[in-house]
């Protein structure tokens, strides 16, 4: 299990950055499927966390879907 | 190659589409219209006697050796500074000429040592070759007047001496530093008799003196006043082999000029595209790291890192690494394996790299130093113009009416492009300045910024959302390009965006510390000085915004309409000799070389067709990943070819807990680097001096690097590669790089068109090379952005979470040094240590006060990573609130406090924003201590002890 802090807080600059983009949560999956290793979305997805801001949420309920599919 | 001196044509060449025919000693000649009689008859084949004039430099038209005469011309002009003119007849040899030339001969001779015979430049000498050429006999004045023979020699700067009692004040060296490099350190000192060369004051000599040493002015000399110490001990040169150099990204080429097998001095070649014959003082002199005795040239192994490295041969090394590669493969899956590719070796040797770990790990865990450097610019340009990488060639500048540099100090880290650019910049071009510090070129001999933006670190989305601001409200704004070549609708969302009054340059002076209309002003420049080109560097790129950074100088660029022809762009100036061709080689784990993503299917099975295996189709682990993950026990082995991430990456200590972590660190490198304290097998590798392939500098120019000597460990680093490569089974078979580079050609289609033949033949190629651009791309996005549309990215600031507070209250930027290069593994091993032996803080007068500390003094630096400590500088250089340092010593390490935040889009690491307090100290700290410790152990060779 990679650090999960460190994930969230990865996850939640994306997302930030990513605020004034047309989607903002496909935006932030698109990122996350295009540079991150496997077993850091495994990490990120195996609970759920307080700290992770609402379009890193929905950005990471778009990842289960994509994953679950 | 044999020893030939380059060609010298005498004055400069000029550029006109007009020309003029003329006559010389009964030679037709046609040349470009302002071309001197002296060049032309250069071209026709003659050679008029000189010794003031040479082709670097402007005419000047001092020794009067080069008269010539012209027909319906009263007298004898100096052809150096006569214009060839259409229908003129020139006589180069009379016999009043040789007369003449005799006469000034005689008086340069009369008061120069007739020591010839023992002279180190005895047949490598223009006054030498001069008196030859006009057939002096005698000199009728005898030696015993006034001179200057017992003038004593400085020997102070550790490369070159300079003897004036061998100078005849031709002014060549004064004035190769004043147009060649730009410093303006020599000058001549009195009148008349009495003329001397001088380094700056009376008092000085060359090392005291404001002096770069980049060497201009030895090549300039034309006696032995200005002399390589290497020549005077090795003797001169009997061959030349015309190589690339392997420090920063400007990519000079350079004549290596060897005698037998050693090498007696890089000489900048004129001929680069790159440098055009200009040299810095680390790739012209700081070579020696070569033949340090630091090098390691046999492999070593031991069990645990605890142990002494035990020597091995090739095959047991290699053997010992291949077990446990494979063995940890087997056991914990491919993804436990990763690699690291070399931005200091080849083209060649990074795609070996890149597809041993791919193909024969397994796995797309390879990362490679552009992580922590300009990962952001890959990122950042590729979605707004569809290409990772700059957009013109280094003489663009030449056409640039203002020049923007942001996060960047080309004096020190690219200073030859710094010369081309401070040339430029003497002729006219405005300079805005964007950085936190006061760089050389914000002020310097006739140089001076028309703005300097000292913006507080970590703010440069909100200075250039506030320039931006300026260039829509103020209708700065180039709509008809960006209607023609960008997507409108993006334009506009952007465009909106920007002139929101949240982002004006007076809500946001609070944020940037940059006074409102001083940044109105710069942006008005910018937009509306003419041609206007970005250059930044790596205080753009290494921060927790570093992407959008980027994206916001690509949507200032694209918004202006300066993008797409000479004298403008955006251009990244890149730190490492081939981090551009480390990144086009596909050394990132989500792209295959040429910047394609690993789940393309179409361009995977191109690469497993050729490669004849399966790839991972998902992203490997960046560096910083890799470390996380070994720290989880997920990734377990990994194999860097010359990278010492231990100093160069952030947060030492986690760097160290992440490698002491995995079971198999495989170094490949040329020295016990900090990395290898926690190695398992060290392989040596080679240096560029040692191998054949190509480097890629950064205005995309691939050229070629060529063997000068064998390689002191018997491989080239791509054959360590492969021999690893086979050692796991992997049945390599190359036999040349160039067999590499035409697996890179076929793969690759940006280098379609690229072979070492190709090279060989035009010198250079700039990517693109391909059937639509067969000769190369010097300019990119010329009829239309790569990706279609120039794409409008918004770039909403967000500051740091690296947050200033009671505890910490100072912000820590760090950055290099001319004298030194990265992490200092080579150029620490070269006398440049007299320049730069220790790394220390800069600190403003008024943070020095409040702490009573004061240049000199040992300090504390201390962050909420780590601690240590260095000497003070006292100096205004940094704003109140700011200090700055390098990181070129390893027992300083900087790193130990840097944070572990990075881009969001990258993980390029937060370098130039640490939040530190500052205190005083009695020396190092207990980590420093304990770590020359740990060092000292990690690097015991058992061998070398039981001899």
């Amino acid at each position: 299990m990679m650090d999960r802090r460190q994930l969230v807080h990865m996850i939640n600059q994306i997302a930030r950055n990513f605020e004034h983009a047309g989607d903002p949560a496909q935006a932030t999956f698109s990122h996350l499927r295009e540079f991150w290793d496997p077993r850091m979305i495994a990490s990120l997805l195996a609970a759920d966390d307080p700290d992770l801001g609402p379009i890193a949420k929905a950005a990471v309920n778009k990842l289960r879907e994509f994953e679950g599919s | 190659m044999g020893f030939e001196r380059q060609a010298d044509y005498g004055t400069p060449e000029v550029r006109s589409d007009a020309q003029v025919t003329l006559t010389v000693d009964g030679r037709a000649v046609t040349v470009p219209t302002g071309t001197t009689v002296m060049r032309a008859a250069a071209l026709a084949g003659g050679a008029i006697p000189k010794l003031c004039a040479t082709d670097s430099l402007e005419q000047f038209g001092s020794c009067r050796m080069c008269l010539v005469e012209v027909e319906g011309v009263r007298g004898t002009p100096a052809s150096c500074t006569t214009p060839a003119a259409e229908g003129m007849v020139v006589r180069t040899q009379t016999p009043q000429l040789a007369k003449l030339r005799r006469g000034v001969m005689e008086l340069y001779i009369s008061d120069h040592p007739l020591d010839c015979l023992t002279c180190s430049a005895n047949g490598d000498c223009e006054l030498q070759d001069t008196a030859a050429q006009v057939g002096l006999r005698d000199v009728r004045y005898g030696y015993a007047g006034d001179n200057h023979l017992g003038l004593p020699s400085d020997a102070s700067n550790p490369y070159f001496d300079f003897d004036p009692s061998k100078c005849i004040v031709c002014s060549r060296c004064v004035r190769a530093c004043e147009e060649v490099q730009g410093t303006f350190a020599l000058t001549i000192d009195g009148r008349g008799f009495a003329s001397k060369v001088s380094a700056g004051q009376a008092d000085d000599n060359f090392l005291g003196s404001e002096c770069v040493s980049c060497g201009a002015c030895v090549q300039a000399c034309p006696t032995a006043t200005l002399q390589e110490k290497a020549v005077k001990e090795i003797g001169l040169p009997e061959r030349a082999v015309v190589t690339t150099c392997a420090y920063c990204g400007v990519g000079c080429t350079f004549r290596a000029e060897m005698r037998g097998e050693q090498l007696v001095r890089m000489v900048p070649w004129k001929d680069g595209k790159a440098n055009h014959g200009h040299s810095c003082v680390k790739g012209r002199f700081a070579w020696g790291y070569a033949h340090h005795q630091d090098r390691i040239t046999v492999p070593m192994i031991r069990e645990r890192i605890d142990e002494p490295w035990r020597e091995v041969s090739w095959d047991e090394a290699l053997a010992f690494a291949a077990g446990r590669l494979t063995r940890i493969k087997a056991q914990y899956g491919a993804r436990a394996l990763g690699g690291i590719t070399s931005s200091r070796c080849t083209n060649e040797e990074t795609f070996l790299v890149q597809k041993l770990v791919r193909a024969g790990f397994g796995t797309n865990n390879v990362d490679t130093c552009a992580r922590v450097c300009h990962s952001p610019t890959g990122y950042g340009l590729k979605t707004t113009f569809g290409t990772s990488a700059g957009t013109q060639d280094f003489d663009s500048v030449t056409e640039a009416d203002v020049i923007l540099v942001i996060g960047a100090n080309p004096t020190d880290a690219h200073p030859v492009f710094a010369s081309q650019m401070k040339r430029r910049l003497r002729s006219g071009a405005k300079l805005i300045v964007i950085d936190p510090r006061r760089i050389d070129l914000v002020r310097m001999p006739h140089v001076e910024a028309e703005y300097h933006l000292a913006l507080q670190p970590g703010t440069n989305v909100a200075v250039l959302t506030a320039m931006a601001h300026v260039v829509v409200t103020e209708g700065l704004a180039d709509e008809t390009f960006v209607r023609e070549r960008c997507d409108w609708d993006e334009y506009q969302d952007w465009a909106r965006f920007v002139a929101e009054p949240r982002h004006s340059p007076e809500t946001l002076e609070a944020v940037t510390r940059v006074p409102a209309a001083e940044l109105r002003a710069a942006a008005r420049l910018y937009a509306k000085g003419g041609n206007a080109a970005i250059y930044y560097g790596l205080g753009v790129t290494e921060h927790s915004q570093g992407s959008s950074t980027v994206m916001a100088i690509a949507n200032l660029a694209m918004a202006t309409g300066n993008v797409g022809r000479r004298g403008v762009g955006v251009n990244p100036l890149r730190g490492q000799n081939n981090v551009q061709g480390a990144c086009d080689m596909g050394s990132f784990p989500h792209e295959l070389s040429g910047y394609r993503h690993i789940s393309d299917t179409a361009t995977r099975t191109l690469f497993e067709q050729d490669w004849g295996v399966a790839l991972d189709p998902e992203p490997g682990l960046r560096i910083p990943n890799m470390l996380d993950a070994a720290i989880d026990g997920s990734f377990r082995a990994i194999y860097i070819q010359g990278e010492d991430i231990l100093q160069s990456d952030p947060n030492t200590h986690h760097v160290a807990a992440g490698l002491a972590a995995m079971d198999c660190v495989i170094v490949h490198d040329l020295f016990l680097n900090e990395t290898a304290n926690y190695a398992h097998v060290f392989l040596p590798g080679s240096t560029f001096l040692e191998k054949n392939g190509t480097f890629t500098n950064a205005e995309r120019r691939i050229q070629l690097v060529r063997k000068v000597m064998e390689p002191a460990n018997g491989m080239e680093d791509w054959e360590v590669t492969q021999a690893l490569a086979n050692a796991m089974g992997l049945g390599w078979s190359y036999s040349h790089p160039s067999e590499i580079m035409d697996e890179i050609a076929r793969l690759t289609p940006s280098f379609a068109g690229v072979s070492h033949g190709r090279l060989e033949a035009k010198g250079s190629l700039q990517w693109p090379v391909n059937d639509r651009n067969p000769n190369g791309s010097p300019i990119m996005h010329v009829d239309g952005f790569v990706r279609g549309k120039g794409k409008f990215v918004i770039t909403d600031y967000v500051p740091t979470d690296e947050k200033t507070g009671p505890r910490f209250p100072l912000l820590l930027t760090t950055g290099r040094i001319l004298s030194q290069y990265n992490v200092g593994a080579q150029t620490r091993r070269t006398a440049n240590i007299v320049w730069h032996d220790e790394d220390v803080l800069e600190m403003h007068p008024a943070d020095a006060e409040n702490r009573g500390l004061h240049t000199g003094d040992w300090v504390r630096l201390a962050s909420r990573t780590g601690e240590t400590t260095l000497r003070a500088l006292v100096t205004d250089r940094v704003a109140p609130g700011v200090v700055y340092t390098t990181f070129h010593h390893p027992m300083t390490q900087a790193n130990v406090v840097t944070t572990e935040f990075s881009d969001w889009a990258t993980n390029c690491p937060e370098y130039k924003v640490t939040a530190v307090q500052i205190s005083h100290s009695n020396g190092p700290s207990d980590w420093q201590e304990e770590y020359s410790e740990m060092t000292a152990k990690a690097r015991r060779i058992a061998v070398a002890e039981a001899t």
